[in-house]
């Protein structure tokens, strides 16, 4: 039994997808100017400008970060430059009390929503004050206040917990939705699949983002799948679709504003498809060089989506070189500083390895726990990070 | 108190919770209007309505991430994965995510409405795909917590208690026992406690463990041994993570010897793991090896099933062979 009236046909006839050509939307060119025949979002000056700050606030937190972890400082890190507009473009399209589930790679959508420079640092750095306690390495953030759920490394598994969550929001009826994102690479595991199907079957408010960024790790998209990228997926799950420039601040918030309609007050789900470039390497562990070409990325480079936006700003009057200024040296300061300050702030404490397992400690880790403070204090020049908190207990 | 089977005592804690909290929930494949292929969640769809009983696609991962989600969202969701064999599409949303979300955000989030519940465990002629017990994976994974029931009373106590849990639990049924158990049930909500064993006959002379529809076949044995003017101490587990060291050290400090059985496979079981704990709390206490009495080192048989499993007459003489040692 299927779903659809199927039209009958006497000899064997294959279909390949073909005529499904799924177009890109655009609406502003790199040189500020908007295409032709395209129209401006309804983006306000206040809402424009905090988006500009989040991208440029989210570019010079890459920077400095992945020097930081060049000299030493800091362990790893992953920056979003290149995707800036797609991140933080989607994210100023919901209401703040949205759901977010990213990948990991999605800081500027943190940023966007007021996330703290320091609340950055504590969790680069695992100190004492860092909200996951120091457990996860560099750039898995997470935030109650700020709607936006702690980053978990294997991927693609916020992908059908976005469609549970979201299930959740539509029956307690309060008019949310959430957005999960993803990269191309991701798409290609099973989770992916799993969560559109059971999202459209279900009919609930979630907005997959895909980042077809071109790369997982040294893999190009044209190793990832055979199809017209990720989008023409949505047609087997039933699934509205829309492909969008992700360098072009003004698509990507239009696009999501549009399917935030389709996934709040119609349950429908919404696949989008942010086409852009991963202008850096994946990790600070990788090296793009082995597998991609300098003249690759100098032409992506020539598509900068901060440029983009600030060209159009400074064509609005919204913005100017003094503006800009003004913006690029408060931020490298309050960066610098407060990366001293978490970087000299103590880790947290010992309890943390053990506590939140459960929501109390059972009995045998409480006696593995006590049997590793006894050890720690017959040598504490061993342990510095915890030598003090090892002398409570038993 | 009402006279039930097990199926019937999961149905009335299903409809107990559901009842008494609109946040919970209870999907899976054919869970809805079908009631689940065993039938333990009958009429629950009738009662509660579509959005809070319902199909899903065939898709283990999903059922286990959307249930996640759910979880995190602040709902109660009761997932039930169809046979156990079939939970391992799930492993990664199990063991990457329901048991470390609590852990890795710092508190911030976490999944501890959960309950999965799967049919376990052999003794109908299910094969390989329709018999595995594979709690041990689990036990591995430090966030989650395990029950097993050994009859209806129990099932449907431990279930409420799973139910509300503020951890996120496995809740492995014995499906051999699902219309073969029948016991009184109380109609109210009742909660029995995860992490505690239970000891259902007190003895002397040795100590024999086990869990879920293991526990009949231990009684079978007991009686048997008993006549033979062998004191049992009989513990039911219960919870297999995280377990009660406790109550089973005390009881093989007075005993001194211990049998463990349970239906999986010898190599990794989680008879295992308890002669490791219980050698090195009760080690000069004990009068023989701990023994252990279980499946065979193969994927689970058809034909020769019987031959394969720990059954009552084995289990008697590892009592026998401990006693004797």
């Amino acid at each position: 039994m299927t779903t659809t009236k199927s039209k009958v046909v006497y000899s064997p006839v294959f279909t390949d997808g073909a005529e499904f050509h799924i177009p890109t939307f655009k609406i502003l060119k790199q040189d500020g100017k908007l295409y032709k025949s395209a129209k401006a979002p309804d983006l306000d000056k206040d809402k424009a400008l905090r988006i500009y700050r989040a991208m440029v606030t989210t570019r010079i937190l890459d920077e400095r970060m992945l020097a930081a972890q060049r000299q030493g400082r800091l362990s790893f890190y992953m920056q979003c430059t290149g995707e800036e507009a797609a991140v933080i473009g989607s994210a100023a399209a919901l209401d703040d009390n949205d759901m977010i589930m990213a990948q990991y790679r999605e800081q500027g959508a943190l940023a966007y929503r007021g996330f703290a420079i320091d609340e950055f640092m504590n969790q680069l750095f695992g100190n004492e004050l860092d909200y996951g306690k120091g457990r996860q390495m560099p750039v898995h953030y997470g935030s109650v206040q700020l709607n936006y759920m702690t980053i978990s490394s294997p991927l693609a598994t916020q992908i059908p917990q976005a469609t549970g969550y979201a299930y959740g929001q539509k029956l307690r009826g309060e008019g949310h939705c959430t957005i999960t994102y993803f990269g191309e690479g991701a798409a290609s595991e099973g989770d992916f699949h799993a969560a559109l199907n059971m999202a459209a079957v279900h009919r609930v408010p979630v907005i997959f983002l895909c980042r077809n960024n071109g790369y997982a790790i040294s893999t190009p998209a044209t190793e990832q799948f055979a199809a017209d990228g990720v989008a023409p997926r949505a047609y087997g799950y039933k699934m509205d679709v829309i492909r969008v420039d992700g360098n072009d601040i003004l698509a990507m918030y239009q696009a999501t504003q549009e399917a935030r309609k389709l996934a709040v007050e119609h349950n429908r789900p919404v696949l989008i498809e942010a086409m852009s470039y991963r202008l850096a390497a994946h990790s600070s562990s990788d090296d793009p060089s082995g597998y991609r070409s300098k003249d690759e990325e100098a032409v992506w480079r020539e598509k900068d989506p901060i440029l983009r936006m600030r060209l159009w700003l400074e064509s609005k009057k919204w913005w100017s070189e003094d503006d800009e200024k003004q913006l690029q040296e408060t931020m490298r300061r309050e960066v610098l500083e407060t990366m001293k300050r978490a970087q000299k702030r103590p880790p947290p404490p010992l309890e943390t390895l053990v506590s939140d397992v459960y929501d109390e400690v059972p009995p045998s880790l409480a006696e593995q726990f006590d049997k590793l403070k006894a050890h720690i204090r017959r040598h504490p020049d061993e342990y510095p990070k915890s030598a003090e908190h090892a002398k409570g207990g038993a | 108190m009402t006279k039930m089977n097990m199926l019937q005592a999961i149905n009335n804690a299903l409809d107990t919770a559901m009842a008494e909290d609109e946040r919970v929930l209870c999907f899976g494949e054919d869970v809805g209007v079908f009631g689940g292929v065993f039938r333990a969640t009958s009429n629950l769809q009738q009662k509660y309505g579509k959005a809070r009983c319902f199909n899903t696609p065939l898709v283990e991962q999903g059922i286990i991430g959307f249930a996640n989600g759910l979880a995190a969202q602040g709902s109660v969701p009761v997932a039930e994965i169809q046979f156990a064999d079939y939970i391992f599409p799930a492993f990664d949303q199990i063991v990457n995510e329901s048991a470390k979300f609590r852990y890795r955000s710092g508190n911030l989030f976490n999944v501890g409405g959960l309950t999965i519940r799967a049919p376990y465990g052999g003794g109908i002629a299910g094969g390989l795909y329709h018999s595995q017990s594979p709690e041990a994976y689990f036990a591995h994974t430090p966030g989650l917590k395990i029950v097993v029931p050994r009859n209806p009373h129990q099932a449907k106590g431990l279930l409420l208690g799973a139910i509300h849990d503020p951890n996120p639990t496995l809740f492995f049924e014995p499906k051999r026992l699902y219309r073969a158990s029948v016991g009184e049930v109380p109609d109210e909500d009742y909660r029995l406690p995860l992490g505690e064993a239970e000891i259902t006959k007190e003895g002397t002379d040795v100590t024999v463990l086990g869990w879920g529809a293991q526990m009949e076949v231990i009684d079978q044995a007991v009686e048997r041994a008993e006549k033979d003017g062998i004191s049992c101490e009989v513990i039911d587990l219960r919870t297999i993570l995280p377990w009660d060291v406790e109550t089973v050290a005390n009881s093989v400090f007075k005993t001194g010897r211990l049998v463990v059985t349970h239906e999986a496979p010898l190599t990794g079981g989680f008879a295992g793991e308890i002669a490791a704990t219980i050698q090195e709390r009760c080690f000069l206490y004990l009068e023989s090896p701990i023994a252990r009495v279980t499946g065979m080192d193969t994927p689970f048989p058809l034909v020769l099933e019987k031959e394969h499993l720990p059954n009552h007459l084995k289990v008697y003489e590892a009592i026998r062979a401990s006693v004797e040692f």
